[in-house]
């Protein structure tokens, strides 16, 4: 009977030791890590594009997420998963997206050198650091304050000066950083804020996601088309069709 | 949501124990801590739901079963070591109870399991298997005490099972009705008082020297009264709408109240307004007026709007989709269900309805609206033609006669939840065929139902819900390609059934109020495939195309292929929200990488690993340790092939019962409406009049004493008859019976259910008096067995009742019985 309940004790430690997680991180090779991601996304774009007949994922958008480091963006405790195609918590309740699905945001909003770009929901700062190699202006607003404050501190350390941060509501946007070519909406938010179409340029994107955290199902682009008027797009990141099946 | 449990029985006796001397059993300790025990399952699901979602909480049932398994097994192997020192056993158990209920609870918070990170983190599974381990304790420790009295004091089982049912149905309804005075964790600290003070009795009853630690246990009942909050406090997930908006500057809490159906909160926000407009049009210019966030549970806000009787601030509530049918009726009579914190009503007040009547479910809710924060919110509820009542949705309609002009049915479950799929053991009986056809019939001529839902991709629920629109219209004989409409934003989408046909003024009013807010038309008569998928573009016009497919005749094809389960929920089967289909699943997990897992329901997936979790597990802490009992004990009396005979039996019936109380919890919850007294009344009714008929079964065996097998047979053609007989009757006798007031509807159900429950509560210890005359060295096998069975079952009940519905669960379950009767042990 006692050894029966040492045994079953020691597994109960050795499961607590697994949960507590790997000590220490100097081991991991961030660089050939990254390298491993940015070969996965490559692939699955080719996936997709051959699926849809379409090419699907701007090769810049790929370089960039090659580039950036996005074990800088993620907590200490996270560090082991952070190239992995997987979102991740950064507290308060928030995440950082798949790199898959950053990818494809990205993408959809069609950055292109000399662009302005808006960003709600600044997080960990990753997708702001992306834009900021892609954009000329990137103005970023989390409305949580330590997340803003980390982030802030992460994009100067990391040399994205270019990256304007701001703490406070998104909802009426960044007037004096617009009008924008691109505005990226990751903070939750009920309906569209008016104050943001507004600030976006005839022609101009907005996307975001649509989900519950860790769990965002589709996509979502605003385009303004260039009379003024409104259009959505929902954009599912698998073709998931046809949805009856083969016949 | 069925708390439930076997009966105990008589414990194990492997032959060649002495039995010591005894005095009297401590029964009332026993009640103590067997009430204690059932209303700290109970309490567990209502906790979850609160710091998670809603489908963990059912989780919480086969923990309590496994506990009890495992202590008989414990018990068995261990007897000499315990009833030597029975009185101070006794007490330990209790007092571990008393520690470990509340330790275990306070610690499981800790462990940080995070149900929406499982699809990606590996050590999620771990988590909730640690959380497993922490809430198992207390009921093991709970248990033993009490399977150790059966096992002491042999003489008297039927008095002791009478104390310990009786317990058990006192703990459950205790519990709710403690739910209603104290908060979720005063209740907690409570449970682990009565712990203590079951372990403080029980060494009452012994000598002098006891009487120290006796007073020592009586001020420990008082030490849980005086936990620090800090150590009990609720953590809700960080990932619950409440937690993610108190990470804002300047929010804070204002108002907190709790009761059974919920704790709600009431947030305000003193720098940044919460704005909530779901579905808002994106013509829109204007923004909502301030707010105060009504949560409940932590999700689901439901806003508060300031309201100071002026029309213009409302404006916006013109702008979003369930607004629509305010736009085909001229000064409506409007029934708004599911009112919350009064949105629905300010908007039908905007549109100049003549008369609102409200439902909501929740009184407090309604009372933060009306008292609480008159002066904020223009007591919406008391303005000029609007009349609030407290009650279920579906159970107010059926009551009552009235006929209306509109029903109003917008946004009721959260949006996150919903996405995720975090509903999808829920069963429903608001979406059922049935419940429309009820809510169709209290409609005017001309008159029109409109539901609004959030949109999830790729389409399900509004599919699902138009299909069971047309069934309901098809059953009440009318031709449902006219009388449907179907719109949608980007966020919410709105259908409307009128009873009777749409007219050209209808379509011409619905076409312009869609175009002027950018909403996109699926489905009207006429409607001409150009008009759809403009504003809100999918890759294909997915709902249009749904929409037609289901109301023309190749609707049964469309609806078998389509990647999700689309088929109309009915009464029988009432699990709307469960979409989830075997065949979609290895085309999404190939798609895990690209972001196609978050595309699944999930809900479902859970019950199934909880399933082979309560398998695996069950076996190894119940049947495994018996084995080597058996074997130790091995009687060469015992007649060969008698073993799978008793095996075969205690499966059966373990099986059946938890199958039958569980089907008929969820059927008694449409008569009942409201889930708390539906829970409260049929479980204690179960529990009850199972434990007298094991009562009177005791007095049959004793009478009986040529042990024939009559008594069984005659239990099982009972229960036969009844569920069978009720199977058939009640689905009418429910609509007979849903105009009555409460008390008699719940005198009624008890009435109804004593009889079967009765009949439920003698196979168990006849089958274990009869074990136990013929070979004793298997009572402790019978009892494991029986363990085991009841844990699974808990959760197959709800599986099967997903896909097959609770007639074919119940019929299952008298099959069960019959062949219980069949092998039952000569």
């Amino acid at each position: 009977m006692t050894e029966q309940f040492l045994g079953f004790g020691r597994i109960l430690a050795l499961l607590l030791l697994a949960l507590a997680g790997p000590p220490g991180h100097a081991q991991y090779d961030f660089d050939a890590q990254r390298r491993e991601m940015v070969d996965d996304i490559n692939a699955l774009a080719r996936e997709t594009a051959a699926e849809t007949g379409r090419p699907s994922l701007d090769p810049r958008v790929i370089a960039v997420l090659g580039k950036v480091q996005r074990h800088r963006f993620v907590p200490e405790d996270q560090l082991s998963a952070a190239y992995r195609n997987r979102p991740l918590p950064i507290g308060y309740g928030q995440t950082i997206s798949q790199p898959y699905i950053v990818a494809l945001m990205t993408d959809l909003m069609n950055v292109r050198p000399g662009h302005a770009v808006l960003e709600i929901g600044t997080g960990s700062g990753y997708q702001a650091a992306i834009l900021g190699e892609l954009a000329q202006t990137v103005c970023t607003i989390e409305i949580v304050e330590p997340l803003a404050r980390q982030a802030e501190e992460r994009l100067r350390v990391l040399g994205y000066a270019r990256v304007r941060t701001r703490i406070g509501d998104g909802y009426y946007g960044w007037e004096d950083c617009g009008p924008f070519d691109s505005i990226i909406v990751t903070a939750a938010a009920s309906h569209v804020p008016p104050p943001l179409i507004r600030q976006l340029k005839p022609g101009g994107r907005m996307v975001i996601p649509i989900g519950a955290p860790f769990l965002a199902q589709h996509l979502m682009v605003v385009e303004k088309n260039p009379d003024g008027t409104i259009v959505t797009r929902q954009v599912l990141p698998v073709r998931f069709v046809p949805l009856t099946g083969k016949h | 949501m069925a708390p439930a449990r076997p009966p105990t029985g008589p414990a194990p006796t492997p032959s060649g124990i002495a039995v010591l001397p005894a005095g009297a059993p401590p029964v009332l300790a026993v009640l103590l801590l067997s009430s204690a025990a059932m209303g700290y399952e109970v309490l567990l699901t209502r906790l979850f739901s609160i710091i998670l979602w809603h489908n963990f909480a059912y989780m919480m049932i086969s923990v309590a079963l496994l506990g009890y398994g495992a202590a008989g097994t414990f018990v068995a192997v261990a007897q000499r070591a315990l009833l030597r020192h029975f009185d101070v056993a006794f007490a330990t158990g209790a007092a571990l109870f008393g520690v470990t209920s509340v330790a275990g609870f306070a610690l499981a918070q800790r462990v940080a399991f995070n149900p929406l990170e499982i699809l990606w983190d590996p050590g999620q599974p771990l988590r909730l298997l640690v959380v497993y381990a922490l809430l198992f304790v207390p009921f093991f420790c709970a248990a033993t005490s009490i399977c150790l009295t059966f096992t002491r004091f042999t003489g008297e089982p039927h008095r002791i099972y009478s104390f310990d049912i009786f317990g058990a149905g006192a703990g459950s309804l205790g519990i709710l009705v403690a739910l209603f005075l104290l908060t979720p964790t005063d209740a907690l600290k409570l449970l682990g008082s009565l712990g203590f003070a079951a372990a403080a009795i029980a060494l009452f009853r012994g000598s002098v020297r006891r009487r120290l630690p006796a007073a020592l246990l009586v001020a420990a009942v008082v030490t849980p009264l005086l936990l620090p909050a800090e150590w009990v406090r609720l953590r809700l997930s960080d990932y619950k709408e409440l937690s993610q908006t108190l990470n804002i500057a300047g929010t804070r809490i204002v108002a907190e109240h709790s009761s059974p159906l919920g704790v709600v909160t009431v947030v305000e926000s003193a720098q940044v307004p919460f704005r909530h407009a779901p579905g808002l049009s994106l013509n829109a210019t204007m923004e909502p007026p301030p707010q105060l966030a009504v949560f409940t549970d932590g999700d689901g806000m439901s806003p508060l709007t300031r309201y100071d009787g002026r029309r213009e601030p409302l404006a916006y509530l013109d702008l979003v989709t369930s607004a629509l049918p305010f736009h085909l009726l001229r000064e409506p009579r409007v029934l708004v269900l599911g009112a919350g914190a009064g949105a629905d009503v300010l908007q039908a007040l905007y549109h100049g309805a003549r008369a609102i009547e409200a439902v909501e479910l929740n009184p407090q809710v309604v009372d933060l609206v009306q008292r609480r924060f008159s002066g904020f919110s223009g007591a919406p509820y008391s303005a000029p033609g609007v009349r609030v009542r407290i009650g279920e949705a579906r159970g107010f309609v059926a009551a009552h006669g009235d006929r209306y002009d509109l029903i109003q049915v917008a946004l009721l479950d959260a949006f996150g939840a919903s996405s995720a799929g975090l509903y999808a053991l829920s069963e429903s009986y608001l979406y059922t065929v049935e419940a429309l056809q009820e809510y169709l019939a209290h409609l005017e001529p001309g008159g029109m139902l409109a539901i609004t839902r959030w949109v999830n991709l790729p389409p399900r629920d509004i599919l699902k819900l138009f299909g069971t629109a047309a069934a309901a219209l098809e059953r009440n004989g009318a031709a449902p390609a006219q009388q449907l409409a179907l719109i949608r934003g980007w966020k919410t989408a709105t259908l409307l059934v009128k009873n009777g046909a749409f007219t050209p003024a209808d379509i011409a009013a619905l076409r312009e109020f869609c175009r002027a807010r950018s909403f996109d038309v699926a489905y009207f008569p006429g409607i001409d495939a150009a008009e759809t998928n403009r504003y809100n573009v999918l890759d294909q016009p997915d709902f249009h195309e749904g929409a037609l497919a289901l109301l023309g005749n190749t609707r049964d094809t469309f609806v078998e292929r389509y990647k999700f389960d689309i088929a109309p929920a009915t009464d029988d089967r009432p699990y709307f929200f469960h979409f989830f289909k075997w065949r979609t699943l290895p085309e999404l997990l190939a798609l895990k990488d690209r972001g196609g897992l978050p595309l699944l329901e999930w809900g479902y997936p859970v019950l199934i690993a909880t399933l082979v979790q309560a398998v695996a597990v069950s076996v190894v802490l119940i049947l495994l340790p018996l084995k080597f009992i058996v074997r130790r004990t091995e009687d060469p009396t015992t007649p060969a092939g008698l073993a799978p005979c008793v095996a075969a039996y205690f499966l059966a019936i373990g099986f059946a019962f938890m199958f039958v109380e569980i089907a008929f919890i969820q059927k008694f919850l449409l008569l009942l409406s409201h889930p708390l007294y539906a829970v409260a009344v049929v479980l204690c009714s179960f529990l009850l009049f199972a434990g007298l008929g094991s009562r009177y079964s005791g007095r049959l065996h004793t009478e009986n004493a040529k042990l024939s097998r009559r008594p069984v047979t005659a239990a099982v053609a009972a229960i036969g008859a009844c569920g069978l007989v009720y199977l058939v009757v009640l689905p009418g006798l429910f609509r007979l019976l849903m105009p009555l007031p409460d008390p008699f509807k719940v005198a009624l159900s008890i009435a109804l259910i004593a009889p079967l429950a009765f009949a439920m509560g003698m196979p168990f210890p006849l089958g274990l008096a009869r074990t136990a005359a013929r070979a004793p060295a298997l009572v402790p096998w019978a009892w494991g067995v029986n363990g085991c069975a009841s844990v699974v079952a808990a959760i197959l009940a709800t599986l099967l009742a997903i896909h097959f519905g609770f007639a074919v669960v119940v019929v299952l379950a008298v099959l069960l019985y019959v062949l219980a009767a069949a092998v039952f042990p000569r």
